[in-house]
Order: structure tokens, then sequence, then C-alpha cells
């Protein structure tokens, strides 16, 4: 119906929540098709962290028992877009980890769809995110299950952090489940910092925009944990965590 | 040390601390006994600077510094170290992180130089083997599935690793089987018992101050000290209770 050289709008659901004054400046967004042979492991790391707004779109094909490492890490100057596109056939694996950092009056957002088209596929998702000012985070994280992809194992952890009452967090995992015998599951928090935390460290000697980092610094580790490559990407974070504090 | 004069707060509204006074001099261990209520968690977080335990009266000099108008990393900083009742978990952070960063922290606010990676361990371990801690416990998140007694001796090693000058300890034998309170009882002679540190001790308990013998023990009542004296007053309130004694 829509051809990728049309704008979309906010009745497009993937799209309710972005910035489509910057998103024009962008579109038509060119399109990554991965495709990953059957049996093969696959990784790939994204990092948006630019002045300017950004925007990536991802297509990842899984072939039978092919799987797919993909961390992102959302955390430009500016509007950041990525969506991902994942479809999985039989006994695919697909894990995803991401980090969106946004302060000002900047939007961040993942937007994944999540197809197990055949039995036994297992995915997982873990995004967090940190919000300050009055940027608005955005999760939209679509899992279907198509017919006959029985003993398929779906998964996402959602959880975002606001720094200040002013700043917005929309998080919408959902499953569309047209099988018997699979196994999903979602998880959504939007939280504080704990504050008696807070107060914990800071009364060990570290002034509150120390204590603060630290426990955000934990908080997004959750994405990159056993990454390949965790350590540039919880550099890159760090880097962004700073900024924003 | 401390000087205590005619504090007053209040929680929500609601006064809890009426006009407390209490001074501790350097190289004394005292110890803050009462019931349920009466205030004493609240001095503890009162001097810790808890968000939320507002001051409506009276003062607190530490070692010549007006206390209340500090922040709680600026307390830390002076020299204060609060012991809390019940220590805080943070996923995902491990000690040895979080305690070389606020060691670090405490320095700099000192105009010291920080502390190296391999210097910071050597002290860490050192502290640990104190409180017969397993170094790897240390690598952990902090607090995070450690058991009652375990939080309790990784707050000591905490308060060894920071070499504070005054330590407000907040039940710290709570949770404690009879081998733990051994161990932290050591521990907080080992690194508290100076001429030049204090200790302020919370309890509810004799059996505590069995390890650390307080110089002066203190009744707490009403958010006040309502009687002081040496450590024959806890035997007396571990005998007769607070209701005969206050």
């Amino acid at each position: 119906m829509t051809t990728a050289a049309l704008l979309p709008t906010r009745a497009d659901e993937a799209f309710r929540y972005a910035d489509l004054a910057a998103l024009a400046t962008l579109w038509p967004l060119p399109t990554q098709t991965v495709r990953v042979a059957t049996g093969q492991s696959e990784s790939l790391s994204v990092v948006l962290a630019q002045q300017g707004p950004a925007a990536r779109d991802l297509v990842i094909e899984l072939e039978p028992g092919a799987s797919f490492d993909l961390r992102l890490l959302n955390a430009g100057r500016a509007y950041g877009r990525i969506a991902v596109k994942v479809r999985l056939a039989r006994g695919a694996r697909f894990h995803l980890g991401a980090a969106q950092l946004a302060g000002g009056q900047q939007t961040a957002e993942i937007v994944t769809e999540v197809v197990h088209a055949e039995p036994d596929a297992v995915s997982s998702q873990v995004v967090r995110s940190v919000l300050a000012g009055h940027a608005t985070g955005t999760y939209l994280g679509r899992v279907v299950v198509d017919r006959g992809a029985v003993g398929t194992d779906g998964e996402q952890s959602i959880r975002a952090m606001l720094l200040d009452r002013t700043a917005t967090a929309n998080a919408r995992p959902e499953l569309e489940i047209y099988a018997d015998d699979v196994k999903c599951a979602h998880g959504c928090a939007v939280g504080e910092l704990d504050a008696m935390g807070l107060f914990y460290l800071e009364s060990r000697g570290l002034p509150p925009a120390e204590a603060k980092k630290l426990m955000l610094q934990a908080f997004i580790a959750q994405a990159f944990v056993d990454a390949p490559e965790e350590d540039v990407l919880t550099q890159a974070a760090l880097q962004a965590l700073g900024d924003l504090l | 040390m401390l000087t205590i004069s005619d504090l007053s707060n209040e929680i929500a509204g609601k006064a809890i601390l009426k006009g407390l006074s209490l001074t501790i001099n350097p190289g004394e261990i005292h110890a803050i006994m009462g019931p349920n209520g009466a205030g004493k968690s609240t001095l503890a977080y009162t001097l810790g600077g808890r968000p939320g335990y507002d001051v409506t009266g009276g003062s607190v000099d530490f070692n010549g510094q007006d206390l209340l108008a500090m922040a709680p990393h600026e307390r830390a900083a002076a020299g204060l170290f609060l012991g809390f009742q019940y220590p805080v978990e943070i996923p995902g952070v491990s000690n040895v992180q979080f305690l070389r960063e606020a060691l670090n922290a405490q320095r700099k606010q000192r105009g010291e130089e920080p502390l190296s990676g391999g210097a910071f361990l050597k002290l860490a371990r050192e502290k640990a083997d104190l409180l017969r801690m397993d170094m790897d416990m240390l690598k952990r998140p902090v607090n995070v599935g450690f058991s009652g007694g375990e939080k309790k001796r990784a707050e000591m090693v905490q308060m060894g690793i920071l070499d504070p000058r005054l330590a407000i300890l907040d039940e710290t034998d709570s949770g404690l089987d009879i081998d733990a309170l051994r161990i932290c009882g050591e521990g907080i002679n080992a690194i508290m018992r100076r001429p030049d540190k204090a200790v302020l001790l919370i309890t509810h308990y004799q059996r505590l101050l069995d390890y650390v013998k307080p110089d002066f023990v203190h009744v707490l009542a009403g958010g006040r000290i309502v009687r002081s004296g040496g450590p024959e007053l806890a035997l007396e309130l571990e005998q007769h209770g607070y209701e005969a004694v206050a």
C-alpha cells in the first residue's frame, strides 16, 4: 500500500511517536538487509552518536538454525530512530540488547518486529532507556508467532529510567500469537532511580551526580552483557551518559 | 568530635527527635539503646543527612564544622560513616568498583591524590580478611544476594576501607548469628578503637556490647536522651527493661 518514498504519518503505528519533521530530512530511509545462512552465527553493533538526526532501518533474515546478536546504542544529540524487522526460520535465535539515552527536546526510538515464522525459534530483547529533560524515548516491539510456529520462545525485557519528571517514556511490547505451545513473556517498567540507593552511595562519599552515574551505568550495562563488543559499547554509552548528566 | 545540641526534627510532619543533646569525644565509644520507635534510627539517618529527615531545631558540630549544612557525600568526606541497619542492594555495581570510586571521591574532596587500582585492591583485601570475607564477594554487586550477616560484614569492610573518624552504626548487630556478631565486634574494635576515632553504636541488645565495650551508654526514649551512664547501664537495661530505667 504505502511505498517507501511516502513519508509516514502518525496514523502509522510504527511512527506514532516519531519526530516527523526530523524524519522528513532523512526520508526515504535506505534499508539494510542482513541474511544469515543456515546454521551460521553473526553479530552487529549499531551506534548512533551523531550530532544531527539519524535513522536506521534493518531487516534481518535468519535461515534455519542461524543466530544473530544485535546490539544498539541510540545516543545521538538529535532525533535517533532504529527500526529492526527480524524473521526467524526453524530453530533460529535472535538476541537484541539495546540502550537509548536522550535529553533536551530529543526523541529517541527503537521499533522492532520479530516474526517467528517457523517452529522452535528463540528471540530475546533487552531494551534500557535513560531519559532526561523533555526527551521522549520510545520502544515499540511486536513479536509475531506465525501459525505452526510451535515451540517458540520469545522474551522482551523493557525498562526505562526517567531522570526528570518532564521526560516521557513510551514502551509497548506486543504479542501476536497464532500458534499453540509457545512461550512468550514480556516485562516492562518505567521508573526513577531508587532514592535509598542514591543516599546509600552518597553516604559513602559519592557526589550526587557520580552516584546517579554509577547506578545508571549498571542499568544500561544490562543491554550489553556478553556482547562481542561489550567494552566499546559500554564506553560509548558512558560517554553519552556523562553528556546527559 | 561530635556535639549534638538540642536537636529536633520531623519526618513527614511528625516530630521524632525532640531536643536531643549528646557529646562524643575522640577515643570514646558510645552506645545508644532504647525501645522501638524512640528515634534511634532517625538519629542515625539525620546525622547521615538522609533526604526527608528535616531538622527543625538545634545544631550538630562535627570537628568544628556545621554537619547539618553539609550534603551526605560531604559528611562522608569529613569522616562520618553511617552503618545501615538495612544495607541497600545496588544491582550491577560491584563492591570493588563502588568502594574505589567512593574512596577516591572522598580523597578528591579532601584534596588528596586518588588511590591506584593496585593499592586499592591491597587495602580492600586487607579489610576483607579482617572481617573474614572472601574477596570474591567484593567483586559481586553491592549487597545483592548477600545474607543478613554478610551485608553487615560488608558494611564493616566498607568502614575499614573508608577509614572514618566517626562511625554511627545503626543496629549492626541485627541479623547476625553468634559467630558473625563476634567477627563484626572484633572488626569494629580493630578499625575504630583508636584515640583519634569515635563510635556511636545504636543497638537494642547488650550482646554487641560484650564485644565492643562502650565507655558511655545512653537511653533514648521519646526523641531525647533520658538517661546516661557507664557500661553498667546497659546491663541494668538488659535486666530490668527500658520502662524501669527510663
